[in-house]
């Protein structure tokens, strides 16, 4: 941002030497000024087109009775939609399930990911390898990954079984029991998912000033001390970061769900995007769907607000 | 005494670390060793640990199993089609963000920092209604072009187009270069590192991704891997886990090639969206 100003700068100087000259540099004047715009034009028409429209669009769409059938036959039914939403047990289960798959990858993947960081944070070249691998899934599309597990939740022939009977313990249903499906989602996301995280958080360990810990060694600080009073103070935005961050993604949990349990069994890993996917694209209820979509949207747009507003503070004591 | 203290600390360290790294590479092996084996071994127990005889033919029953070459050539076109443009998008909007001062500029760069907290999934139905309404819903125009611009293109660059100093501009200006010519000749070269991880980043995103050509196409002509992939589970009279799995390497595999080759970049460029 500094001295970006020094085209604009130019012609305002020349303009002032003749009547000619700057009749001509009125027009090289007016360029500069538009010239910012211009560049800008294409990725702005971009994200109105596929962005700020669309949003504008799905809120009008909620009010509508509408299906993707016959675009045609739009009737504006005002808040029906929502209503009808808000006494579908369906629903209710669905953001239930939102609810829990969301606290506990969170809750569960960032604890995880914060200890391994902790452990992992440390110079010599294994531990570079081993941050490499725990970051490896991250990478990997959702669908291989899926399948993967899949294949090692399989209840017959699945590695994660053959396991557990090796040790004595008993197999496990795992996707096709609705008490242990949402839980498989779980594990897969949070394997999925915690690499990334403990790569951000040794980002932001190594952002911490080493002087303040000299200094808590030097008054014999217990570890446990240490880590309460310095480190997670100090990680605070990173933490909050990543809390952010990591529930709008599991929001948007899709894949998973599309490729490893469709919903089931009997609704217990519908969640909100799939939901939306399965009222708009498979039943044709675009209306359900628009009014499902627009829920979500505002749940992400408070977590956004929130983001932008803390890290606007953030910008204050770097 | 305190050596063995010392000494049994840094095996329990090592044994640690070997589980912490099997969690997360031995499911990929599995994956690898299940796609080589026979299907009457997958269903063996106790699992054998590498397969006994390696079934090649697993790899070309996935291959076979529906128009690949076509779903590995729009899974290609795709995904550079969407980075070469929005490379095209960002590269002047990333310029004007860090290089002029205008009136609106925080507001425009505001939004910028919307589009790239709210995720897509969110507004996938308009957009499809829209799309559909151009008559371009399943062709590989919808899987593009609404990812033309990307808003972390473009936050990305601008830091980058920051970072160049001010006389290196000045310089050229000098020269009578025009700032068309400045933006592709100096600043983007000078820009190198960062376009080449966010060429990374976004490869491998859409290279990866599901949900759009899930939603936007309905044929085998404009559909892309991941999709061709996942229906390899439909298969009747049980699941064909080793077909499964090969097909899978087939995607992995050039994600995980780029991964080794160009760890340190890939990693930056997923780290670098909490910038």
């Amino acid at each position: 941002m500094r001295k970006a100003a020094t085209v604009q700068e130019l012609p305002g100087v020349s303009q002032s030497k003749t009547a000619v000259r700057s009749q001509t540099f009125v027009w090289s004047d007016l360029a500069s000024r538009l010239r910012p715009y211009l560049y800008l034009a294409p990725a702005l028409i971009c994200f109105v087109l596929f962005f700020f429209y669309p949003i504008g669009s799905i809120i009008y769409l909620s009010f509508q009775d509408w299906s993707l059938i016959n675009l045609e036959q739009m009737e504006w039914v005002g808040l029906q939609n929502y209503q009808d939403l808000m006494v579908d047990g369906d629903f209710h289960q669905v953001l239930g399930n939102t609810a829990v798959f969301t606290i506990a990858t969170v809750g569960i993947g960032l604890t995880l990911s914060f200890l391994l960081a902790l452990w992992l944070n440390k110079k010599a070249k294994v531990y570079g390898i081993i941050q490499a691998t725990v970051f490896s899934p991250h990478i990997i599309s959702l669908v291989s990954v899926s399948m993967l597990w899949m294949w090692l939740m399989d209840p017959q022939f699945g590695l994660l079984n053959a396991g557990l009977e090796a040790v004595g313990l008993p197999a496990y249903t795992w996707l096709t029991d609705p008490k242990s499906s949402l839980l498989s989602l779980i594990i897969v996301s949070i394997w999925k998912g915690v690499g990334y995280n403990t790569l951000i958080f040794i980002a932001g360990l190594q952002s911490i000033p080493g002087d303040i810990y000299e200094a808590a060694a030097l008054d014999q600080s217990p570890w446990w001390r240490t880590l309460r009073r310095i480190t997670i103070p100090m990680l605070s935005p990173t933490i909050f970061f990543l809390l952010i961050i990591n529930t709008i993604s599991s929001f948007q949990a899709f894949d998973t769900i599309a490729i490893m349990t469709q919903g089931g069994p009997i609704n217990s890993t519908n969640m909100l995007v799939y939901y939306i996917y399965e009222q708009g694209m498979d039943f044709y209820n675009g209306g359900i769907a628009s009014a499902a979509s627009v829920i979500l949207l505002i749940l992400v747009g408070i977590l956004t607000a929130l983001h932008f507003l803390v890290m606007s503070k953030r910008v204050h004591y770097r | 005494m305190y050596r063995v203290v010392l000494a049994s600390r840094k095996t329990v360290e090592w044994i640690g670390l070997l589980i912490v790294a099997f969690l997360f590479v031995f499911p990929f092996l599995w994956m690898a060793s299940t796609a080589f084996k026979t299907m009457p071994e997958v269903r063996q127990f106790p699992p054998t640990l590498l397969p006994e005889t390696w079934e090649w033919s697993n790899f070309a029953q996935a291959w076979e199993s529906g128009p690949f070459l076509m779903y590995t050539w729009n899974s290609i076109l795709v995904a550079v089609g969407i980075l070469v443009l929005q490379f095209l998008t960002a590269v002047p909007a990333a310029y004007a963000f860090a290089r002029y001062k205008f009136p609106g500029r925080n507001l425009l760069f505001g939004l910028v920092l919307i589009v790239l907290m709210i995720p897509g999934q969110v507004i996938f139905l308009p957009i499809y209604v829209q799309l559909s309404g151009w008559g371009l819903v399943n062709t590989l125009w919808s899987l593009i072009l609404p990812y033309a611009a990307s808003a972390f293109g473009i936050f990305l660059l601008r830091q980058a187009f920051m970072q160049v100093p001010d006389e290196v501009i000045e310089a050229a200006r000098l020269d009578n270069a025009s700032e068309w010519k400045i933006m592709w000749t100096i600043m983007v070269p000078m820009a190198k590192p960062v376009l080449v991880t966010f060429g990374l980043f976004s490869f491998i995103y859409h290279w990866n991704d599901y949900f759009w050509p899930l939603i936007m196409t309905n044929s085998d002509e404009v559909r892309t891997l991941p999709i061709g992939i996942s229906s390899l589970h439909m298969s009747d009279g049980g699941t064909l886990w080793n077909v499964m799995m090969a097909g899978n390497m087939i995607l992995i595999l050039p994600i995980l090639v780029i991964f080794f080759v160009a760890q340190r970049h890939i990693i930056k460029a997923f780290i670098y969206q909490s910038k």
